[in-house]
């Protein structure tokens, strides 16, 4: 067993002995500072997806002193990744969660990464930016919370993310504000992106290109998207602009140390209140690192179970919880959808799934009878996330296999759409044990009847787009779900929220929350542009308070 | 297209050494083709209505290789590899496994007095079907909803590791693994060389001719 040998990346870390792996180079190693646990840190992130590993480069960049720790494994994509769906369940978070409410989220590879990078890792690449008046969707739109965050702000963030991660998009955006021209051009369109299209334009709405977070031409060391298609699975090419390639190799050269292998099981407090580092469980035993900041950014679940886990005597409902709202208003996003059969070979297995898009209804309000927005994208589900589509309208036996046997002639439009915020909708401590001996996370999720007309509005009117695009025996998904956001809202008021503007947490001043988890509301576009965006933005104001001495 | 599209003389296997594949892939799809027809985590019993539940989940016919679904189904669990969730109204996978096909075969004894491997596949059928609807409650599911178990376990394990095998992808005439090579042509009705050819009614020759090229 050693580290050098990719089939043990989930046993033996690799983030170790001054070096790292190379994600560029097969087999190869960077070098990589280490620092001593006895002595603090000035961040100890909890997470290195798009919130932490973010904000661990940002942070490192500017010269703090930072330890990033990620549960998963540290993969070399080029030779670690294979072509295949199953295989690849390596990069999921598949430790136990127990799923109720009356609608049961699939968590797993429907929106969990347990990896170097996070999420990011498997994620679609779709890096929308939010509606403006999103931000303040309370006040503006008369749904939800407004955001402590200004759109204008945000926009500049979200340049900054796209020029990072060379996002490949079109030259005109159909919605919003103007914006800057995507940095690297968008990608080819596949015939499942066409049929969006034709759709569309029979219904005499606006369509774009994707915006995505894979290169459409070289870039350093990694290679132009192939499309494989394995997009959700890994990418084997390089080309996706994972945290994995882009921030981590930034946050590594920059002076950061990051942890492969090391789940934190708490977040140890001083006598004076204040976090003192984090407990993490790597090479089979429990270390400590001191830290003078925990950020925690384990995304909407394994963010407030760790904060809960976390609960003193003096915090006996866990940590920055004095609001009652660490682990509520988890917010999924609505998935649903509307598949039909075309007379052409459509083949959706080539090329990125989601290559064109709507944000019609995001930015129309007319004509609706619910709050929210949502997109929908074109689609391209590979063999085993076909059936499981498929299994989930009940087909199996003769009925099944014939389903299955027209897959190259599928299209499909599926949405992005605004879940309403609930506090019945959380993440709790379960009686159950993990492998760790940590208490299990329990997920309670039911959608709304808000939640319920946007998603009647949306397979209406996707059915009509389908139809028009010349698909047959159309029908719909009534129950999909993706991303996880809130459990830990920011907010104005430490009453009614757990972290300021800045990702800091009202009741601990050492202690950060940099994810999805501080979302107070979600938007109808994916949610990892706007993570990345909050992260680059909370490392500024950190550089800022330090400066001052706030810190 | 009329009637199901068919790929004849596809298979997604004879690009194993092309620049489709790349070495990682042949190892895991090396592996899963190796995978041990005889049951490591079933007991006989389990086993035998298992093959019977694949058998009626994912049919086979004999025009095409077989699909080892239930030795994969039975390695998915012995590797005890979760999907990192559970509906609350089950117990842990392999727990509900073994009680779902105890109670699978305790309700067959009862109607029909034989277990479910053993009875006709129209008994079968209306088994399941009950078993869809919620029909089945007796003592032996231990108050797991033999539904939820229908829905969450069995065709989410069955199904998912079936169209995980090479076969069922030339089956569906899938480009099955594309590393480093990927694709071309991204229109509708054009494929790669290296991708499977549909058959035109009145015209299967040409299509096989063109699949037994397929590289």
């Amino acid at each position: 067993m050693s580290a050098d040998d990719p089939h043990d990346a989930q046993l033996v870390p690799r983030g170790k002995n001054g070096r790292a792996p190379d994600v560029f180079r097969p087999a190869a190693w960077i070098p990589m500072r280490e620092y001593p646990q006895d002595e603090a840190v000035d961040f100890a992130i909890v997470g290195t997806g798009a919130g932490g590993g973010t904000l661990a480069c940002r942070l490192a960049e500017k010269g703090f002193k930072v330890v990033a720790f990620d549960a998963g494994a540290w993969w070399r994509p080029l030779e670690e990744f294979a072509s295949d769906e199953t295989h690849q369940g390596k990069l999921f978070w598949t430790d136990e969660r127990i799923c109720d409410g009356e609608n049961p989220l699939h968590l797993g590879n429907n929106n969990s990464g347990k990896a170097v990078g996070g999420s990011t890792v498997h994620f679609a690449m779709v890096s929308l930016r939010f509606r403006p008046e999103w931000f303040r969707s309370r006040s503006l739109l008369g749904y939800g919370a407004d955001w402590p965050l200004d759109w204008r702000e945000m926009w500049r963030y979200y340049g900054e993310v796209e020029e990072a991660l060379k996002i490949a998009g079109p030259v005109n955006y159909p919605w919003g504000p103007k914006r800057p021209r995507y940095p690297y051009r968008a990608h080819e369109l596949n015939a499942s992106a066409l049929v969006l299209a034709r759709g569309c334009e029979a219904l005499g709405i606006d369509w774009s290109p994707t915006p995505l977070a894979t290169v459409s031409a070289p870039r350093g060391d990694a290679h132009p998207c192939v499309y494989r298609g394995f997009c959700v699975s890994g990418c084997a090419t390089n080309a996706k602009q994972s945290a994995l390639l882009t921030w981590i190799p930034r946050a590594v050269r920059a002076g950061a140390e990051v942890r492969d292998l090391a789940m934190v099981g708490r977040i140890a407090m001083g006598h004076d209140g204040r976090a003192s580092g984090v407990e993490y469980m790597r090479e089979g035993r429990w270390q400590f690192q001191r830290a003078r900041n925990v950020v925690v950014a384990g995304y909407a679940i394994e963010t407030p179970r760790l904060l809960l886990m976390s609960a003193t005597e003096r915090f006996p409902d866990g940590l920055a919880n004095s609001s009652g709202l660490v682990g509520k208003n988890l917010m999924v996003q609505l998935n649903q959808a509307v598949w039909g059969t075309m007379d052409e070979e459509i083949r959706w297995y080539k090329g990125p799934p989601s290559l064109s898009l709507t944000e019609h209804w995001n930015y129309e309000d007319k004509g609706k009878d619910f709050f929210g927005g949502y997109c929908y994208m074109s689609q391209g589900p590979l063999p085993v996330a076909w059936v499981s589509t498929q299994n989930g309208r009940g087909l199996w036996g003769q009925r099944l296999q014939d389903e299955m046997r027209k897959y190259n002639h599928q299209a499909g439009l599926k949405i992005v759409g605004e879940a309403m915020p609930q506090e019945r909708n959380r993440v709790t401590l379960a009686d159950e044990k993990d492998r760790y001996g940590l208490p299990v996370a329990r997920v309670t999720y039911s959608l709304c009847d808000n939640d319920k007309r946007l998603v009647r509005h949306s397979l209406d009117f996707m059915s009509l787009a389908l139809e028009a695009a010349g698909a047959r025996d159309v029908w719909r998904e009534t129950d999909d779900t993706c991303h996880l956001n809130g459990t830990a809202r920011m907010g104005d008021d430490p009453a009614t929220s757990v972290v300021n503007a800045d990702c800091r947490s009202w009741d601990i001043d050492n202690l950060w929350i940099c994810d999805g988890s501080v979302f107070p509301t979600v938007g109808g576009v994916n949610p990892s542009l706007t993570i990345q965006a909050i992260a680059m933005r909370t490392a500024d104001r950190i550089e800022t308070l330090a400066a001052r001495g706030d810190l | 297209m009329t009637g199901l599209p068919r790929y004849p003389g596809y298979d997604v296997t004879a690009k194993r050494d092309t620049p489709s594949w790349d070495d990682v892939t042949r190892t895991v799809i090396d592996e899963r083709l190796a995978t041990p027809h005889e049951p490591h985590f079933f007991d006989v019993v389990e086993w035998q209505a298992l093959c019977a539940l694949c058998a009626c989940i994912v049919p086979q016919d004999r025009e095409r290789p077989v699909v080892p679904v239930a030795a994969l189904v039975d390695a998915r669990l012995a590797n005890n590899l979760g999907d990192g969730y559970r509906d609350a109204r089950l117990p842990p996978m392999r727990d509900a496994w073994r009680i779902g096909l105890r109670a699978l075969d305790a309700e067959s004894r009862s109607r029909h007095e034989l277990p479910f491997s053993s009875i006709a596949e129209e008994a079968r059928h209306a088994l399941l079907t009950d078993m869809q609807e919620g029909g089945l409650d007796g003592p032996e599911w231990r108050g797991m909803p033999g539904a939820v178990f229908f829905a969450k376990r069995v065709l989410h394990d069955i199904c998912g590791m079936y169209y995980a095998h090479p076969h069922a992808w030339s089956e569906i005439g899938f480009g099955g693994p594309a590393n480093p090579r990927g694709y071309v042509r991204m229109v509708a009705n054009r494929r790669d060389p290296w991708e499977a050819a549909e058959a035109r009614p009145g015209r299967e020759d040409q299509a096989y001719k063109e699949n037994r090229r397929v590289r």
